[in-house]
């Protein structure tokens, strides 16, 4: 279970996360919603650990583990995995040792054995046949030349081989075609089971479909200001955030 | 009693003087007198001294102040040879050939077999190459026949264990006949301990159509001074392909000078330093663009640690009659120090009017959004770092087709960054 309290943090000496109190049980998949630059993507940034993303006050744990005073690869190992909203281009960096190295970085954390590139290629190859991706992607640089569904479609593709325990996608969504938002959507629903939990921020109603969430948030300017079932989602479709309320 | 020390270019002068009658082919007429000829040009030049424009950024004190000695003649045998990387390698220990550590294909010659360089020895204007001619006593020459492909040629220079500062000047020669192909790997090494100054000069002419693949693996011992000079001529349709690897000795310089005589010559030129702490190095190019549709290559890149400094200094010249000229130069470098310098000297200068030339030059550090993103892999900060190191390193060894030279130069970087390892994390 995710769990984070009251946490607070700033970029560059201003305030970004302004005190949120959120829970994610085990198994359960929630939605986070909200305007931009409202904080979610500083909210999954803080909780990967992203340099510069100071932590002023609160905690983050996973399954009780204090997420926060941990290494970015740390937190991967624990079973945490950033689906960027701007994947990183990595140019020099085959996407296929990129994977490897990630998967049996994650493998040698969770004490299973390390794949050789043969393994890794069949097990490489099977993910990206369910997500559509043409094999000549692990050739080339990692997300170097792909183009913003291509970037995305990666990210996902990274996910299915970590098979992480908590998942956070940050509008992985945006820049999918509809094919390809039924695709990773498929990805995201296939870890789904009691030791899987989501964290999905999204501004659009259309995921949600695909990936139905037990619980649906609304972040405005630092804090979680509504919570409500997976309705709440078509609600906001229908009217909109409106004006900054009361939490 | 004391012995007078000589120190810079006089101890070098003084020890022409001293041995002169002794050097290799000193009975040869034409060489006793060229030798004579660059024994003037150092004398009237010295070593250069930072006053000198092309040598603003490198400091020769830690040489000129130093007294060096001749390598020991006696025969080493306990000297350790690498792995060899390819069937055939050619062995030199402090600048002598040692035929019995080597073996070589027919078409190569050893130059000590000093009577077969008659005419082919140039005296370039430069200090360091008026030095070598002066007093070099060994070397290869390398002839090979028209459209005869040589295969790969492995030549190792390696110094040995000395109390006492030594000094040799290899000078290697190589002609390539028209549509002939040529692959060397130089390699450069010595003991960790002992300071050494390693001065070879390479001559290179690729005829018509022929194709000649350099690479050099500079990976001298500690202390030790490498200043390496490359004269190279292309002719029409002929390709000199050149990578040098920096990553050994602690005041190194790697300087090339590579004129495109005829039409539709290319010259490839790419390299990496990789520098750790008290290390300087220097890469400095001439290009010289002297015919009409010839096209040039150059990426070179850097990577500091500790206390280092990097030098690239490159200067292409279009001549008038080079018109349709292609011409590339980048020069990249990675700080991973905050103590670590770059200095960059692109130059063009260009008299033909219809040319395309283009340069341009970075420094700066491992890109943080980078780093974030494979570690949020769970892949550790050293492994991460290794990865973008080697892929700021890729662009300049990717070129390389042929993969024994890729394998060893992959090699070089990998013991490169493993030492890394152990003075930081
Ligand atoms: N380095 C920075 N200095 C100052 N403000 C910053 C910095 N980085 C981010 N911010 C601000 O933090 C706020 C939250 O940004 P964040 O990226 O978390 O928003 P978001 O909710 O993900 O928005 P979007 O829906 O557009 O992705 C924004 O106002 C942004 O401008
Ligand atoms: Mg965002």
């Amino acid at each position: 279970m995710l769990r984070i309290e009251g946490l607070t943090a700033e970029v560059d000496g201003k305030e970004i996360l302004k005190g949120i109190d959120l829970e994610v049980p085990t198994g359960e998949v929630h939605a986070i919603m909200g305007p931009n630059g409202s904080g979610k993507s500083t909210l999954s940034y803080v909780l990967a650990g992203r340099d510069g993303y100071e932590v002023t006050g609160g905690t983050a744990t996973f399954d009780g583990v204090d997420l926060l005073g941990k290494a970015p690869e740390e937190r991967a190992a624990l079973g945490v995995f950033l689906a960027f909203q701007y994947p990183v281009e990595l140019p020099g960096v085959g996407n296929a040792n990129f994977l490897r190295t990630a998967l049996n970085a994650v493998r040698r954390g969770r004490g299973e054995s390390e794949l050789d590139a043969m393994q890794f290629l069949k097990v490489a190859r099977a993910r990206m046949k369910e997500l559509s991706m043409p094999e000549d992607m692990l050739k080339r640089g990692v997300n170097v030349g792909f183009s913003g569904g291509e970037k995305k479609r990666n990210e996902v593709l990274q996910m299915a081989l970590l098979a992480p325990k908590l998942a956070i996608l940050d509008e992985t969504d945006s820049g999918l075609d509809i094919d390809a938002l039924k695709i990773a959507s498929d990805g995201v629903n296939a870890l789904r089971g009691p030791d899987f939990s989501a964290l999905v921020i999204t501004h659009y109603q259309r995921l949600l479909t695909y990936i139905v969430p037990d619980r649906v948030h609304v972040l405005m300017a630092g804090r979680i200001v509504r919570s409500g079932g997976k309705e709440l989602a078509l609600e906001l479709e229908a009217s909109g955030y409106g004006a900054p309320q009361a939490a | 009693m004391s012995q007078v020390v000589h120190t810079g270019a006089e101890g070098f002068l003084h020890r022409y003087e001293g041995l002169k009658d002794r050097l290799p082919g000193a009975r040869l007429p034409w060489l006793a007198a060229l030798r004579a000829k660059a024994a003037e040009s150092f004398r009237a030049q010295g070593f250069p001294t930072r006053r000198v424009e092309a040598w603003h950024y490198t400091d020769l004190r830690q040489v000129t102040q130093a007294s060096f000695d001749e390598a020991l003649t006696l025969v080493q045998d306990d000297i350790v040879l690498p792995k060899a990387h390819t069937a055939n390698r050619v062995v030199f220990v402090d600048g002598r050939l040692r035929s019995d550590l080597s073996s070589w294909p027919t078409m190569a010659t050893v130059a000590s077999q000093i009577g077969r360089i008659e005419g082919r020895v140039m005296l370039p204007e430069e200090p360091m190459a008026a030095l070598n001619t002066m007093l070099f006593e060994d070397g290869m020459l390398l002839n090979i026949p028209a459209g005869t492909d040589a295969g790969v040629l492995e030549i190792l220079s390696i110094a040995s264990a000395s109390a006492r500062p030594t000094a040799f000047h290899l000078r290697h020669i190589v002609r390539l006949h028209e549509g002939a192909k040529l692959t060397v790997l130089e390699v450069n090494q010595g003991p960790a301990a002992t300071r050494y100054l390693h001065n070879p000069v390479w001559q290179v002419e690729v005829g018509e159509g022929a194709s000649f693949t350099h690479a050099r693996l500079q990976q001298e011992g500690a202390l030790a001074f490498q200043l390496g000079s490359i004269y190279a001529t292309v002719a029409a349709g002929g390709t000199y392909d050149n990578f040098t690897l920096n990553a050994g000795g602690r005041l190194v310089r790697n300087e090339i000078h590579a004129t495109l005589t005829g039409t539709g010559a290319t010259c490839h030129m790419n390299g990496a330093q990789l520098l750790s702490d008290g290390q300087h190095a220097d890469t400095t190019t001439f290009l010289d663009h002297a015919a009409p549709g010839c096209a040039s290559r150059q990426t070179y890149k850097t990577v500091l640690t500790g206390k280092s400094r990097g030098v690239f200094q490159g200067k292409i010249l279009v001549r008038q009659a080079a018109q349709q000229t292609d011409g590339y130069q980048m020069n990249q470098a990675l700080l991973l120090s905050p103590d670590a310098e770059m200095d960059s000297k692109p130059q063009l200068e260009i008299y033909a009017d219809d040319v395309k030339c283009s340069h341009g030059a970075t420094v700066g550090e491992l890109d943080a959004d980078q780093l974030f993103y494979l570690r949020a892999r769970g892949i550790d900060e050293a492994t991460a770092r290794s990865m973008l190191v080697r892929a700021f390193l890729q662009e300049a060894v990717e070129g390389i087709a042929d993969e024994t030279l890729r394998d060893a130069l992959e090699s070089a970087v990998e013991g490169w960054w493993e030492h890394q390892g152990d003075r930081h994390s």
